[in-house]
């Protein structure tokens, strides 16, 4: 694909990201025109615009802007670690949440919330995610050598205990509505978003995606494996862990907001590979983007399908995933894996 | 000048896989490494090509020492081919000689850079005849072709010296005799693991002959393949003839007799 072509995808798909965002602020249960929207996000940034009423204001300022930014954002940086986990580890099934990282962080993001031990929720889900990832691929690695099925059957095992852990410590503590509490973090879910979530999940994907940006040359070199990497000059094994330790950084703070969303980080990166081919300068900032106006649309489906109740977003990614990824279990390029 | 290896040693937790090898190859030469399977050749070309660190000896190529050049350094100067590479994603085959640019892209901003990469990989796939098929995917190809793209894709890095571990492997005749033409016909230094003695007979200028870890053999194809030291490192017993054109050795081997 041309230069130009590209660019103009990247352009659409950011327009219809922005559109997305702002659609989704005006659906919910209070009317709120696309107007009001621009008004009240126009009047918190002190620009001028038409005065909003105080009540929608807070609606649209207080309540739906951080949940729909929140979803876009962590939208983005599970995509982004998915395209990453694929291209270090070079197995096509590699994605934060079927390799037990988005779990991990769940147990460490629920240490803090619910048990209230030290730690800032981010770091406690970092430690998370970056343990189970170590513990999957320890357990996935046999003779030296890592395959992508033992590396997805490693991350079940891990993803189930941590699983298992994040819903007894909840049990435990018994606080609230336990059940409700489990679905989210297991399920994941951005009902809860408020500005602080906001911020922790653009500092992440902005701080760590700015480093996974500008490593996307080092990405391609793995293509062929570790040995030819080297010989191109990279660094394999510092390269790799850096990407990795990132990866667990970018997933552990959008756990930390969203519990564990699934199949974001698996599909995505095979469906923008489609449009940008597999150069990482191209599939990297196309691949956040598109991260983001899915889970945005995911989210917003969460909370309409059912209304007034709501399903936990991961619902909603499972179902739309899980043929996904059945198709490419299935589909004739897996000469590239199997 | 050229590539001098002194007193080479590794070893892998505890098990030396090479001892004490020691060669001077000069420049434009193709060198073929050969030797029962585990004599420790691929080792030894990622010794040379910097990727492993010798427990004891040095490489230097061009009397710089390989050790002290940093991963990226080193690849501008040495481009090392492995057995049996094949790409995790869906690659073009531009896409593959584009790889070899990546040494020589600046370490920062390197994720944005030019048309000139493109140029040089595209001087590369028609240096070894497959610039036809830039736009094909990769997997598409037949063994023959992907072997030349991926020495398109080693030459795009410019390098000096040209390592490849068994070029030949999986190729049919044909294709076997037209790779290794290619590798001679592009001038650099080469140095290539090889299992077939006939074709590093016909195409090498040096050979090195290893054994267990152990150089046992060095100088050109006349020298090094005879009927006693095949058969005391192959233990095979074979005669030699003389090629009724290149004059090149031809070996000839005796059926096994079972004991």
């Amino acid at each position: 694909m041309t230069r130009g072509r590209y660019l103009g995808w990247l352009v659409a798909a950011s327009a219809a990201l922005v559109l997305v965002c702002g659609v989704a602020v005006t659906i919910g249960p209070a009317a709120v025109s696309l107007g009001q929207v621009a008004g009240s996000i126009g009047a918190h940034l002190g620009l001028l615009g038409e005065p909003v009423p105080v009540l929608v204001d807070s609606i649209v300022w207080q309540l739906r802007l951080p949940r729909v930014l929140t979803a876009a954002l962590v939208g983005a940086g599970l995509a982004l670690s998915g395209a990453v986990m694929q291209s270090v580890t070079r197995n096509p099934l590699a994605d934060p949440y079927l390799l037990g990282l988005s779990s991990g962080a769940s147990v460490g993001a629920v240490c803090v919330v619910i048990l209230g031990i030290g730690f800032a929720l981010p770091a406690a889900a970092f430690l998370g995610a970056l343990l189970a990832l170590m513990a999957t691929l320890s357990i996935a690695k046999v003779g030296g050598t890592i395959t992508p099925v033992r590396a997805v059957l490693a991350g079940l095992a891990i993803a189930q205990l941590a699983g298992a852990l994040t819903s007894f410590i909840i049990f435990w503590a018994a606080k609230g509505d336990s059940y409700r509490e489990i679905l989210n973090w297991l399920l994941g879910s951005v009902a809860g978003a408020t500005w602080e979530s906001v911020a922790i999940a653009a500092t992440a994907v902005f701080v760590v995606g700015t480093g996974i940006l500008l490593s996307a040359t080092r990405l391609d070199a793995f293509a062929f494996g570790d040995t030819s990497a080297a010989s191109l000059g990279i660094n394999v094994n510092r390269t790799r862990w850096a990407l990795l330790g990132s990866v667990a950084l970018l997933t552990g703070a959008m756990v930390a907001v969203s519990g564990s969303i699934g199949f974001i980080g698996l599909i995505l990166p095979h469906l923008v590979r489609g449009v940008s081919g597999p150069g990482h300068r191209r599939l990297l900032p196309l691949v956040a983007i598109c991260g983001g106006l899915f889970l945005v649309i995911a989210d917003t489906l969460a909370r309409t399908v059912f209304d007034p109740r709501e399903l936990p977003v991961g619902i909603i990614t499972a179902f739309i995933g899980v043929p996904v990824f059945i198709l490419l279990i299935k589909r004739r390029k897996s000469h590239l894996w199997a | 000048m050229g590539v001098d290896l002194d007193r080479l040693s590794f070893s892998i937790d505890g098990t030396r896989i090479l001892r004490g090898v020691s060669a001077s190859l000069p420049t434009g030469t193709v060198t073929g490494l050969l030797g029962p399977n585990g004599a420790g050749k691929s080792t030894l070309l990622r010794l040379v090509a910097g990727i492993d660190k010798a427990d004891a000896g040095t490489v230097s190529l061009d009397g710089v020492s390989v050790g002290s050049l940093s991963r990226r350094e080193a690849a501008r100067r040495i481009a090392l081919l492995e057995q049996n590479a094949a790409p995790s994603v869906e690659l073009t085959v531009l896409e593959v000689a584009l790889l070899g640019r990546i040494p020589h892209r600046t370490k920062l901003m390197g994720s944005f850079s030019g048309d000139e990469d493109r140029a040089v990989a595209r001087d590369a796939l028609e240096a070894v005849g497959a610039l036809s098929l830039a736009d094909r995917l990769w997997h598409t190809l037949s063994g023959g072709q992907q072997q030349r793209v991926q020495i398109a894709r080693a030459m795009a890095q410019q390098p000096s010296l040209l390592l490849l571990d068994e070029p030949t492997n999986h190729l049919d005749v044909s294709a076997q005799l037209s790779l290794l033409g290619q590798v001679r016909e592009l001038g650099v230094s080469a140095i290539m693991a090889l299992h077939d003695l006939n074709l590093a007979a016909a195409y090498c200028d040096h050979i090195l002959l290893l054994d267990g870890g152990l150089l046992v053999a060095s100088g050109t194809p006349a020298e090094v393949l005879t009927p006693e030291i095949i058969g005391a490192v192959y233990g095979v017993d074979c005669f030699i003839l003389e090629h009724p054109r290149g004059g090149h050795p031809v070996i000839v081997y005796s059926a096994a007799v079972s004991a």
